[in-house]
């Protein structure tokens, strides 16, 4: 096995685990974003010590202890660093292992270990690793003592272990939000209402004078203010934004998706072999489209920042806290050294949403202000209007068959608004406040996310199947003035929709089961399996008599094309709207740590597919995001949960391969193709409202 | 206070509060939160459309966002501090951790007020009223379905 890329950057055995007061202190330079991922982690770190989990204290990422691990982001926690901390703590197990033996007197083989105290063969000796690392030298690379277990020997992963942080997340105060200091004073910033948009005027003295106004800062197009309260921050940031006067770029297309869909910037390779052009003139086309989305978080952003003049210290919930704590340098002129950034939870994020920005906004007040503890919490229309959207995209693909009815060729070209946007990815900070700054820091044209590293529009939009002539192309719209970034599975939830909607076509044309013709192009036995084991649980769903509007649909990806396995199934409902009743899925993401973990993120991404295929789109108003509440942008709604079952397929011997984001596409696609086989018209723009379905009937 | 102000008092889990009616247009979320530091109570969105700040008001399960500390003269309030963590939890969250039915967390604290306001007044909760309730509230992560099946388990078997 190849040493993993953070032991590589974080050599040491100190930088991930330490031995204190008989438990055991695991850093990650990951986050916990409510995925369960710390769990996950504690379990790995606990299995390879033989420790109980009750013994392991897990900490997250914060600049001043953690490795650095860039952004949680990717479904990457557990393959990335859970192999990290896997290695960590097997290095640390040997190292006290080998202290205890010099010192018993014993061979280090006949050393066991059971919740931290050592045995010589069954019998307890009077040392546990307690007594012991004091001697260990912790300065050791982790790659000269790592030998982790072999996964039969593993005890405590595979288990559906309850989340470490649960009861405080259900009756308690994790949140950032939650989070007081001394002589706390609370900011607003008076946001540009769209990227571009000039200060044309603002009175500042009579906002100085608002009741409870503390202090009122301004640097270019930016203006903010610290108040005694959170009410009288509000009051005074909203009284600024009615008096203010702005101008606003005159960029705006008329219909963003259009624009999207038309653009000629560059077109550029992702994958070809074979030649699919010369089957152009027998390709059956199919062109889908998304919306912008709102990552739509519960909780609007917020940050706590203190600076004392020397150092400025950051509790934020973004997903990356040393790309965070990078960026906030370069834009306050500081060196890297004298910001600190603490992960503290926020609501689920999903993505690159408000978190970074209000944590440069907090700092930026926060420098403004010394001495002073700054919470800025943004309001539900700041999380609308100024945190980046997940991109508009429209997917085009088409496909060539023989007399067979066997995919010969496949072309695929995704439009799509840049996904990779985070902060530091293309060279530049990339937070909003910064972009408006004197001087400002614009973002950097965006690269968005190359396929080597999973890929941002491209995602998914390389079929899994095996096609003998295959080209596939991206073109990035960078000339829409809308602010974008990543959003869990990035360009997968329309790329594998667009894939499977054309696949369940092609099967119709044949007169095909879906399952059949899908294993007839595949040549991936891990693949099948999941395609055929979600064949076998759902055989009662499919085997329901047809319906007046009513249908089941599959949809099957394999996360990034290197990830997790996942297959959905869904029964629909077609009457003025669409309802799903049912979604059936199974996934292979490789060794499992924590079942029920495994089966919570899956239900997850399920419901939120649904909720972005089935509800959700933008509103705009030239260059400004009009969504201001949930009242402009509904999600589901519990009343239209379906029934959602989730099996997993365990794979122990092979890599954990993540969870969180392999059945947004599947699911997408699933709905698509059910409401396909419910009224015989697919429906290509999300979201699928009854307008849409009225649309897709019209132009058929 | 000024000469005109009058008085406004409630009670918030079970503790006598008296504010003066200078203070009567402060959110009573801001209020339980950062005067009182009940910070169980959750900011999700200020117009009473999300369902986190919930709180249980003479009984009635109201948003605390849209409401404001003149609108509470008289009222007895109850946030989610009295939701007991470390001993005897409420059978509402010993539900919901059983079904480890939470992600990210921030909609729980909302739902779980409105729930036990819906128990208080009538233990024998009909499924639609539960549901009916449900929809109040929004969750972003996808737990709806572990939230039911959770709070379902509350409802007395019928027969």
């Amino acid at each position: 096995m190849s040493t993993p890329v953070q032991i590589i950057e974080s050599p040491q055995i100190a930088t991930w685990l330490s031995f204190e007061a008989g438990r055991v202190h695991v850093r990650t330079g990951r986050v916990e974003l409510g995925q369960g991922n710390l769990t996950a982690l504690l379990q790995i770190a606990a299995d390879e010590l033989d420790v109980q989990v009750g013994q392991v204290v897990i900490s997250g990422g914060d600049t001043r202890q953690s490795p650095n691990e860039g952004f949680t982001s990717g479904s990457l926690s557990i393959t990335q660093s859970g192999t990290a901390i896997r290695w960590a703590a097997s290095a640390a197990r040997h190292a006290l292992i080998g202290v205890a033996a010099r010192r018993l007197a014993v061979p280090a083989e006949r050393l066991n270990v059971i919740d931290g105290h050592l045995y010589i063969d069954s019998e307890k000796t009077s040392l546990s690793y307690w007594d012991v690392a004091a001697d260990v030298d912790w300065q050791q690379d982790v790659t000269s003592l790592a030998a982790p277990k072999q996964s039969d020997a593993r005890q405590i992963v595979g288990k559906s272990i309850p989340r470490i942080d649960l009861m405080d997340r259900i009756a308690g105060t994790p949140f950032v939000h939650d989070l007081t200091f001394p002589d706390m004073v609370f900011g607003r910033m008076v946001h540009p209402p769209c990227m571009g948009a000039k200060l044309l005027r603002i009175d500042l003295d009579r906002l100085r004078v608002r009741p409870g106004v503390l202090g009122v800062w301004r640097s270019g197009e930016m203006v903010g203010l610290i108040a005694e309260s959170t009410h009288q921050a509000n009051i005074a940031c909203e009284w600024a934004h009615q008096t203010a006067e702005w101008s606003l770029p005159a960029n705006a297309p008329i219909d963003p998706l259009a624009a999207i869909s038309q653009s000629e910037e560059e077109l550029l390779p992702v994958q070809a072999h074979g030649d699919a052009s010369t089957y152009a003139s027998q390709m059956v086309t199919h062109k889908v489209s998304r919306p912008y989305l709102s990552h739509g978080s519960i909780g609007p952003s917020a940050a706590i920042a203190v600076w004392d003049r020397e150092r400025l210290c950051i509790w934020s919930h973004a997903q990356g806290p040393y790309p965070l704590r990078d960026a906030i340098a370069t834009v306050l002129s500081l060196s890297k050294e004298a910001v600190d950034v603490i992960h503290h939870p926020g609501a689920g994020c999903y993505g690159h949403n408000g978190a970074d920005d209000v944590a440069l906004d907090a700092a930026l007040l926060a420098k403004a202000f010394p001495g002073v503890a700054v919470k800025v919490v943004w309001s539900r229309a700041d999380e609308f209007q100024c945190a980046p959207l997940a991109p508009g995209m429209v997917t085009r693909v088409s496909a060539a068959v023989d007399s067979t009815h066997t995919i010969q060729a496949m072309d695929v070209v995704v439009n799509s608004a840049p996904h990779g946007n985070r902060p530091g990815r293309n060279g530049s900070p990339n937070l909003r406040a910064a972009a408006f700054l004197d001087p400002p820091f614009p973002p950097s044209k965006s690269n968005d996310i190359p396929l080597s590293a999973g890929g941002g529009a491209d995602r998914n939009a390389v079929p899994i199947y095996d096609i003998p002539n295959l080209r596939v192309q991206k073109r990035i719209v960078h000339e829409l003035p809308y602010r974008t970034s990543s959003m869990r599975s990035l360009g997968a939830h329309l790329n594998v929709y667009a894939l499977e909607t054309l696949m369940d076509k092609l099967a119709a044309d044949a007169s095909e089961d879906p399952f059949d013709f899908r294993l007839r192009h595949l040549r991936d036995e891990r693949a099948k399996n999941v395609l055929k084991a979600l064949r076998d649980t759902t055989a009662s769903v499919r085997a329901l008599p047809a319906t007046e509007g009513g249908g089941w649909g599959l949809g099957f990806a394999k996360y990034k094309n290197t990830a997790a396995y996942c297959a959905v199934l869904v029964q629909v409902e077609v009457q003025e709207r669409v309802r799903v009743t049912e979604a059936h899925a199974v996934i292979d993401g490789g060794e499992i740590i924590n079942p029920d973990g495994v089966i919570n993120q899956t239900e997850g991404g399920i419901l939120q597919a649904l909720s972005w295929t089935l509800y959700e789109a933008i509103k705009f108003e030239g260059p400004v995001v009009a969504t201001e509440g949930w009242l402009d942008y509904p999600i589901v709604p519990f009343s239209d949960v379906p029934k959602v079952e989730v099996h997993l397929i365990h794979q122990p011997n092979s890599p954990p391969l993540g969870c969180a984001e392999a059945a947004q596409g599947p699911m997408a696609a699933a709905i698509g193709n059910a409401v396909f086989r419910a009224i015989g018209t697919h429906v290509c723009d999300m979201p699928l409202t009854h307008d849409a379905l009225v649309q897709a009937a019209l132009n058929q | 206070m000024n000469s005109q102000a009058t008085l406004i008092q409630f009670s918030v889990n079970g503790e006598g509060l008296i504010v003066s009616s200078d203070q009567g247009d402060i959110p009573l979320l801001h209020y339980l939160r950062d005067t009182l530091g009940l910070h169980r109570v959750r900011f999700g969105c200020g117009a009473g459309t999300c369902g986190a700040c919930t709180v249980v008001c003479d009984g009635k399960a109201i948003t605390s966002c849209d409401k404001v500390l003149s609108d509470m003269a008289g009222a007895v309030l109850e946030t989610p501090e009295c939701l007991d963590t470390e001993v005897d939890a409420h059978p509402i969250v010993q539900k919901l951790v059983a079904h480890q039915a939470v992600q990210c967390g921030y909609c729980i604290s909302g739902i779980a007020m409105r729930v036990k306001a819906l128990f208080d007044s009538d233990p024998n909760v009909s499924e639609a009223t539960l549901d009916a309730a449900l929809d109040q509230h929004l969750c972003r992560c996808g737990t709806h379905v572990r939230i039911k099946q959770a709070l379902r388990e509350l409802l007395i078997k019928k027969g």
